[in-house]
């Protein structure tokens, strides 16, 4: 692009200066003769600028480049002779052009100075590596056209095309709208697709991407972010907006800074949803999605309100702590939760056991029942028997008649352990 | 274009497109582009006498004045005035709440300029507007805020108090041809140091005093269960035992005995006394039953 830049510079500008210095009757052949001549002079102008400008100066390094430079020249020296024989006898390259056309009106030195200028600044201009970077091979090398005309039409031509299809043609992908505006005006919004406007001064366009869904942090790192709730606690709270474009028109003209709004009208949103719970409804999640489409709700108002063109898809709160100055506290109360949790399982597991063992009981006792209730004075007589066996077969025993036996029967049991008990059976 | 001066045109042909030329810049020195996002004011020689572009509310985008529009070159001047709805940012004030309570408070203003002439006599522009509506909107702030109490701010009566802050300054921005569209506070916070502390201070007691109420509670649970669970089982063994209370009285003496004196687990052995009458030792005593 800027090598087409200056060919159109040099090509558009000579021809007219000279028509301003010289009005004789150049035709159209002259002119390009002279430009011909000009993008000659000014290739010689540069070899003997750089030559001139390095050789004192610059240490040797530089001698390859400047054979470089050489060896780029050599090109458009074979070419000379083709160009120059209709122009007129040999030129040295060496002196300012003092010939031609404008020979005696003093225009040639000062051009050539001027030109030297111009290619001085250029290379200064030119950023590292001075004219290595941009070979100034395709400037200079520009061959005729066939019919010897000016380059300059087909170039100005060539960037009048490049502007128009730049300015012209939109192609907008499947999340993107525009706003066409002419002169300032708003006139329509364009879709995806391609799209043709009229060209840059008159039509602008302003592409923005519509459909895609935006995510706002809130707060933006992880620092904490304190809000108070209705029970006058503070809760650290972070969330995300996501929200697009629904209405470009509007939103591209309607605030001075939509995206900043979004983030206000939630904040003050959160803020005014969150006063109106208790702390424990925001930490432990009960109401937050409550909260979530509150905020949510009250932000969508507010933006339509202001007609801001902008849809809230949603809000999601992504952390609710409590402040890390009564964290402590609050890891006693879950640590009091758990102490809650285990003296209640412990009762179950009594309770449990209590009413297994009545079922058990309930059921033995019933089953003994049953055939009791069969055969009543057999059965008891049989549990007794049982019973009194195991009872007297582990024991030691003692047959006494009744009464006043402790005075004179020695008891072999309580002399042998006094302190066990002894129990009189008395039916 | 190459014949433009060698068509070999007297002076006087010259003159004239160069007075062509004149024409041509000072007719395009009379076109101004306004876009949609502006109004601007024609300021005749300094007085502000129309306005390009002014917003009308309900007028949609593409039939406003935005666009070319003409001027009289060199005598009238424009002043270029946002359109759009633009943003008034309080700093961070302390107030205080009716209860004499310190509250750390962010709010924020949306305002739009609506009579540009006004506000290009008065302030200049919107962005001395806004400077000038930022102390206003301090000030009627804290006097709004003194009327509330602390809780009343963070409840829904909010709301109404913002419209009221709207409404007062709503009235002084109308000086400045200006109009409040929304009053909001963003923040309402404790202020650092001891306020903050305080609440702090007040969170942990209540986390303590909700760590205990959740013993208790879980005690009391715990409490209740094994209550429920020993009625339950009482209820099952009346349900069996009522059947026959004197069989149950039996066959609960049998139980008892066996685990009294046959319990393998007791080691210490009982001397049982028997008199030779005892009714285990009837058939013993090879008597007939009675």
């Amino acid at each position: 692009m800027p090598i087409l830049g200056e060919i159109c510079a040099q090509g558009f500008n000579r021809p007219l200066l000279i028509r301003k210095e010289a009005p004789i009757d150049n035709t159209m052949k002259q002119v390009a003769e002279r430009i011909a001549q000009e993008i000659q002079r000014r290739f010689q102008s540069r070899k003997q600028d750089r030559v001139w400008d390095m050789s004192p100066a610059l240490p040797p390094v530089f001698s390859a480049e400047q054979d470089d430079g050489d060896a780029g020249g050599k090109k458009p020296e074979g070419d000379r002779p083709g160009s120059e024989k209709p122009g007129g006898g040999p030129r040295n390259p060496w002196q300012p052009p003092s010939s031609g056309p404008n020979a005696g009106k003093g225009g040639g030195p000062r051009r050539a100075s001027s030109l030297e200028d111009i290619f001085r600044a250029r290379r200064e201009n030119g950023g590292p590596g001075g004219p290595g970077p941009i070979p100034p091979g395709p400037n200079f090398r520009i061959p005729q056209r066939p019919d010897g005309k000016s380059w300059t039409p087909m170039v100005l031509g060539g960037v009048a095309l490049v502007w128009l299809i730049f300015s012209t043609g939109h192609q907008l992908s499947s999340n993107e709208q525009g706003i066409v505006t002419t002169f300032g005006k708003y006139t329509s919004t364009i879709g995806p697709g391609m799209n043709f406007t009229a060209p840059w001064p008159i039509q602008r366009v302003r592409v923005e991407d519509v459909t895609s869904i935006r995510r706002d942090n809130v707060p933006d790192g992880e620092m904490e972010k304190l809000m108070l709730t209705g029970d006058q606690s503070l809760v650290d709270l972070s969330y995300i907006i996501r929200w697009n474009i629904r209405n470009l028109k509007q939103f591209t003209y309607q605030l001075e800074d939509p995206k900043g709004t979004v983030r206000e009208v939630a904040e003050a949103a959160m803020r005014a949803s969150v006063a109106e719970v208790k702390l424990n409804d925001v930490m432990l999640g009960t109401r937050r999605a409550e909260i979530e489409s509150n905020v949510r709700q009250r932000m969508q108002a507010v933006l339509d309100a202001y007609h801001s063109g902008i849809l809230v898809q949603g809000v999601d709160i992504k952390k609710a702590d409590p402040p890390a100055k009564v964290n402590d506290a609050f890891q006693r109360v879950q640590a009091a939760q758990q102490d809650a949790n285990r003296d209640m399982s412990n009762a179950r597991a009594y309770a449990e056991q209590v009413t297994q063992r009545a079922e058990g009981d309930a059921t033995a006792f019933n089953k003994v029942y049953d055939q009791y209730k069969l055969a009543p004075e057999v059965t008891r007589r049989r549990m007794y028997y049982a019973t009194m066996e195991q009872v007297l077969s582990q024991n030691d025993k003692v047959i006494a008649p009744a009464g006043g036996f402790n005075s004179y029967m020695p008891l072999p049991a309580i002399q042998k352990k006094p302190s066990e008990e002894t129990t009189v059976v008395k039916p | 274009m190459s014949g433009l001066f060698q068509d070999g045109l007297a002076p006087r042909a010259k003159l004239a497109v160069a007075g062509l030329i004149a024409a041509a810049l000072v007719g395009f020195s009379a076109i101004v582009e306004v876009p949609e996002s502006q109004q601007a004011v024609v300021m005749w020689l300094g007085d502000p006498v129309r306005v390009i572009n002014r917003y009308k509310p309900g007028v949609d985008y593409g039939n406003t004045g935005a666009g070319l529009s003409l001027r009289v070159p060199f005598l009238e001047t424009l002043v270029r005035v946002d359109r759009r709805v633009l943003n008034l940012d309080m700093e961070r004030q302390q107030v205080n709440s009716s209860d004499q309570q310190r509250l750390e408070v962010d709010a924020y203003a949306r305002f739009r300029i609506i009579d540009p002439v006004k506000m290009v006599r008065t302030a200049g522009t919107s962005e001395r507007v806004q400077e000038q509506l930022q102390p206003i909107l301090t000030s009627v702030l804290r006097q709004g805020l003194a009327s509330y109490t602390f809780q009343s701010l963070l409840t829904p009566e909010r709301g109404l108090m913002m419209e009221q802050i709207r409404k007062a300054l709503d009235i002084e921005a109308r000086e400045y041809g200006a109009q409040i569209i929304d009053v909001r506070i963003k923040r309402a916070d404790l202020p650092d140091g001891t306020p903050l502390e305080r609440a702090f201070a007040r969170m942990e007691a209540a986390r303590d005093q909700e760590a205990t109420a959740i013993r208790a509670q879980g005690q009391k649970q715990a409490q209740i269960i094994r209550a429920d669970a020993e009625a339950a089982a009482a209820k099952i063994y009346a349900e069996a035992y009522g059947k026959d209370p004197s069989f149950y009285d039996f066959y609960r003496a049998m139980e008892s005995y066996r685990t009294t004196f046959a319990n393998p687990a007791n080691k210490s052995s009982t001397t049982i006394v028997l008199t030779p009458d005892n009714d285990y030792l009837r058939q013993f005593r090879n008597q007939k039953g009675q």
